[in-house]
């Protein structure tokens, strides 16, 4: 047997799930997160599920993985490399065994490496016994029949014993991790309460795959990693497109207006949708539309009439919505579209991630047609800037894109969840002498923005359009001159927002050779890649990461003249590198770009920092 | 839609609906008619003033929505249905109308046609048709008929046109009515029903352009013709049509046949806009000369629950069955875990 990578002394730790997409290695995962969780630990979660919605059982192609870093300082990926790999058949080894560590250990189901699913997954002689894996550190579990031993007198089918061999592989890694069960027997009550049978048989299988474990002492002894120092409050898990649901809706709530949610399905984004769907109970107005025209029509006529408005969708729907944001935005009203990008262009890789809708969301309109845009960074902030989306929208009667990603979609992190009062507050624009008044265009002197008054406000009837207006009284005007003024308002007034921005930070140097730059959803492999690097003793290197797009911090200049060189990090082709030269053409930008549906490797960062520092 | 009575009992005249914008229509096109009714009608509805919505897309028809003085949205090309089922949602109260071309809605913006029709959010959509895009100055549309010479169709179009009730019905619509734009008495009636209606209210009003189309519609809408070419339907009334009405319709086998009746009614049909099976109505807003004469008034009302009721009704009903007070509830259900 080769050496363990695994040690007592790990502060974090790499664990992928993976099997066939029915042997429920997303609930396996999502479960040793609550467990991590629960117990203090920080985590970032991805799931890697199959193209297809029904592969061949057993075919590299059905493999369904979920992967989670844990650790007991700050986690903001799900790690590069895998420490622990858990393989539920042969193909699910063949499928991930390239992201385990030199050393890293495998802990496999030995009963389902049959002859009929090695050749099911391409291998001629079975990898467990033919030494190619000596490499690895190997637990060969015989999970199947003491799944099948410890379930034996419920009197269960042969299949549905089968099923519960994934708490089998949860309980051997519980034990590894010094992970209590408390937690995960919780679960599966609450989750199997209809079903008495069910709680037994999963219950049995965990416990079987903890004293496994602990009999069988193959790990020695188990990794206990201390809690993260993480800010005191109630957490949860949370994926990246509830948390664009829940910020919505605490938006609506936070001002007192209905959310109208108008959205078309569409991957990855269609679980904004279906929560929005499931949360009728907190009042959500929820629009299944036709299209993508419709659905951001109607969130435009929903916006009109004073609920906060959102249509979401990914990059070929945005595209359609085009011409409907250009209507938002000569009209001044406002809304939110929140796009969950993936690789394109055209269909592309409807499941994989990518940043390259930034473009189209800075400029994809036509006319001079200026919007807010925003980006989260992680699933758990995708709820704050959701929430910022809507206040910015609102209170600057404009419509903003939010920017999360398939990376963010579905993974998950811990959500630390905010106190009452802690959301800032959003105040609407209200005209609040009387009707006679009032102007449709009338602003608000220092931010620009119109009023917001809707239908119900009594003498505020008004029309608006996709005309241009003439400035205050709205009417129809094609004067010359009224256009250019109101083209330059409309710019202005998003450039305005920047004053209430949050100024941009720089983390290590704060000047000196390299800024290491990203945007949205990569916030976590930079950070983690240059954090390194400082660790290391590296001390001539910054790191800087936006949120704010559109208009950028009131800062960025500054932060970035105090550095000889920029690099900028982006899954695109070098789009927000190239706004940044539009903007601040004097400084000295690098790009490293990669354009693979993956998101980074921290590894890779580090690597391009160091061989740029050293050109 | 249902009645919402004007605070204070405040009487609204036609006056209160006519906005301070100049009417930029070509003198003696149709529009003018269709502006004219709807104020009436508007005045008439005892509706408050400030949940009165008007929606409209691109074309000669939707300027109407800077000349009607209510809250209004002058969207963009075919979409206005879109915009109005968004707006129908976030406020039941609004009265909500669509003005729409023949271009705009059968078009470009036929999807969302189609399945406001099929949805039944309460709205109202007015389509004006001309069979011909007017603004862009004499293209073929949807509804153009075959023959007829268009810039886009110089030799005569060969397309074969929708006919709006048949669309509007065969994808579900619980209201459709139909209008010539001369018959002033009518068109209000029409747009009094729709505003009872509760559901999608679809009214074709025959639309005469002056520049391009002029006089398309004259031999059914002509003084001299009408009589004989227009069926004026009402509900639980015989059909009869003609001069002294002595047409009527009768059903031979799998079709409908027109016929001189012999003394007196007894042998035409009954309309019954109410009937949920909508094949006479189908059949009824299929016909065209010269072979029948043209259905107008209500061809079909058939009452049953709206979009933007049930929407509503599983919002209640959610919010019954629920224990989350606020969002704060939602976000501490299930698994969460403190940090002391
Ligand atoms: S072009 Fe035709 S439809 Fe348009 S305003 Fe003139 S007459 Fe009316």
């Amino acid at each position: 047997m080769s050496k363990s990578a695994l040690s007592p002394e790990m502060r974090k730790a790499v664990v992928r799930f993976s099997g066939d997409s029915g042997d429920g290695m997303q609930l396996t995962g999502d479960m040793f997160s609550q467990a991590s969780g629960q117990a203090g630990l920080d985590l970032t979660t991805t799931p890697d599920f199959p193209a297809e919605i029904r592969a061949p059982q057993g075919s590299v192609g059905g493999v369904s993985s979920f992967q989670i870093q844990i650790g007991g300082t700050e986690i903001y990926t799900p790690g590069d490399q895998v420490d622990v790999l858990v393989v539920m058949n042969p193909a699910a080894l063949k499928a991930n065994i390239h992201y385990l560590k030199a050393g890293g250990t495998i802990i496999a189901d030995k009963d389902s490496f049959n002859p009929r699913n090695l050749k099911k997954a391409d291998y001629d002689t079975n990898p467990l016994e033919d030494g190619s894996l000596e490499d690895y550190h190997i637990i060969r579990a015989p999970a199947t029949s003491l799944t099948r031993e410890a379930l034996k007198d419920l009197g269960l089918e042969n299949q549905a014993m089968a099923r519960s061999k994934n708490m089998f592989a949860l309980g051997v890694v519980s034990y590894i991790f010094s992970r209590p069960l408390a937690n995960p027997k919780a679960f599966i009550q609450k989750k199997f309460a209809s079903k008495p049978v069910l709680i037994d048989a999963n219950i049995r299988a965990l416990e079987a795959g903890f004293s496994f474990a602990e009999s069988t002492e193959l790990f020695g002894a188990s990794i206990v990693i201390p809690p993260a120092k993480l800010p005191k409050g109630n957490y949860r898990n949370i994926d990246g497109n509830t948390a664009v649901a829940w910020g919505l809706l605490a938006a609506a709530e936070n001002c007192g207006r209905k959310l109208s949610l108008c959205s078309y399905p569409i991957t990855p984004a269609t679980e904004i949708l279906q929560e929005l769907s499931a949360r009728k109970d907190l009042g959500a107005i929820v629009f299944q539309a036709e299209d993508e025209i419709a659905a951001v029509c109607a969130a435009i006529g929903a916006a009109f009439c004073g609920n906060l408005s959102a249509t979401t969708t990914s990059g070929p729907g945005a595209s359609l919505k085009s011409e409907a944001m250009g209507l938002a935005i000569i009209s001044e009203i406002p809304l939110v579209m929140v796009n969950v990008q993936r690789a394109g262009p055209s269909t592309g890789i409807p499941t994989k991630t990518e940043q390259s809708d930034l473009y189209q969301s800075l400029h994809g309109r036509h006319g001079e047609a200026p919007l807010v845009v925003l980006a989260a960074s992680s699933p758990d902030d995708c709820f704050f800037y959701s929430y910022t989306a809507a206040k910015i929208a609102i209170e600057h009667s404009t419509p903003v894109i939010m920017l999360s990603d398939s990376y963010l979609a579905s993974g998950t992190s811990p959500w630390r969840i905010p106190e009452n009062g802690e959301l800032p507050d959003i105040k609407i624009p209200r005209f609040r002498k009387p009707a006679e008044e009032w102007k449709p265009y009338m602003r608000d002197p220092e931010f620009l923005n119109r009023y917001w008054m809707s239908p119900g406000d009594k003498g505020f009837e008004h029309r608006i359009g996709g005309l241009e207006k003439k400035e205050i009284t709205g009417n129809l005007t094609y004067e010359p001159l009224n256009h250019e003024k109101m083209t330059r308002i409309r710019e202005e007034k998003i450039e305005r927002i920047a004053k209430k921005l949050p100024k941009q930070k720089v983390i290590g140097a704060q000047s000196g050779k390299l800024i290491v730059l990203g945007w949205g959803s990569t916030h976590g492999a930079i950070n983690m890649a240059v954090s390194e690097l400082i660790e290391d003793g590296e001390d001539n290197v910054g790191f800087t990461h936006f949120n704010y797009i559109k208009p950028l911090p009131e800062n960025t200049e500054e932060i970035l003249s105090k550095f000889d060189r920029i690099l900028v990090c982006e899954l695109n082709n070098g789009q927000f590198v190239n706004y940044l030269r539009s903007k601040f053409p004097k400084f000295n930008y690098l790009q490293f770009n990669k354009i693979q549906g993956q998101p980074f490797f921290i590894s890779e960062i580090k690597a391009e920092i160091i061989n740029t520092l050293t050109q | 839609m249902q009645t919402d009575v004007t605070e204070n009992n405040t009487v609204l005249t036609r006056k209160d609906f006519v906005s301070d914008q100049a009417v930029r229509w070509c003198p003696g096109c149709g529009d003018f008619m269709i502006l004219a009714n709807m104020q009436k009608a508007f005045a008439n509805m005892n509706h408050k003033k400030e949940h009165f919505l008007s929606v409209s897309g691109i074309g000669c028809s939707s300027r109407i929505t800077y000349y009607l003085d209510t809250y209004g949205i002058h969207s963009i090309h075919g979409r206005a249905i879109a915009v109005a089922t968004g707006a129908k949602l976030a406020n039941p109260e609004l009265n909500v109308w669509v003005f729409t071309g023949d271009g705009d809605c059968m078009a470009i913006g036929g999807n969302h046609f189609i399945h406001a029709c099929r949805r039944n959010a309460d709205i109202n959509i007015i389509i004006f048709n001309n069979k011909i895009y007017g603004m862009t100055k004499g293209q073929s549309s949807p509804t153009t008929p075959v023959g007829l010479k268009t810039k886009t169709a110089p030799e005569g179009s060969y397309e074969i046109p929708f006919n709006i009730g048949e669309v509007a019905i065969g994808a579900g619509a619980t209201f459709f009515a139909r209008v010539p734009d001369n018959d002033h008495a009518l068109m209000e009636d029409v747009m009094m029903q729709a505003y009872h209606h509760k559901g999608t209210s679809v009214i074709e009003v025959l639309q005469n352009c002056v520049i391009f189309t002029d006089g398309i519609h004259d031999q059914i809408t002509g003084r001299d013709t009408r009589s004989d070419n227009q069926l004026i339907l009402e509900h639980g009334k015989p059909m009869v049509f003609g001069s002294e009405n002595k047409m009527g319709l009768r059903v031979d086998g799998m079709r409908l046949l027109k016929h001189e009746l012999e003394n007196g009614t007894g042998q035409t049909l009954e309309h019954d806009a109410a009937e949920t099976d909508s094949q006479m109505h189908l059949a009824l807003a299929k016909m065209q000369l010269p072979e029948f004469p043209v259905a107008m008034g209500v061809i079909r009302k058939v009452e049953i629950n709206t979009y933007s009721e049930s929407v509503h009704q599983a919002i209640a009903s959610a919010k019954k069955r629920t224990s989350f007070k606020s969002v704060k509830d939602l976000f501490l259900s299930g698994n969460t875990w403190e940090i002391e």
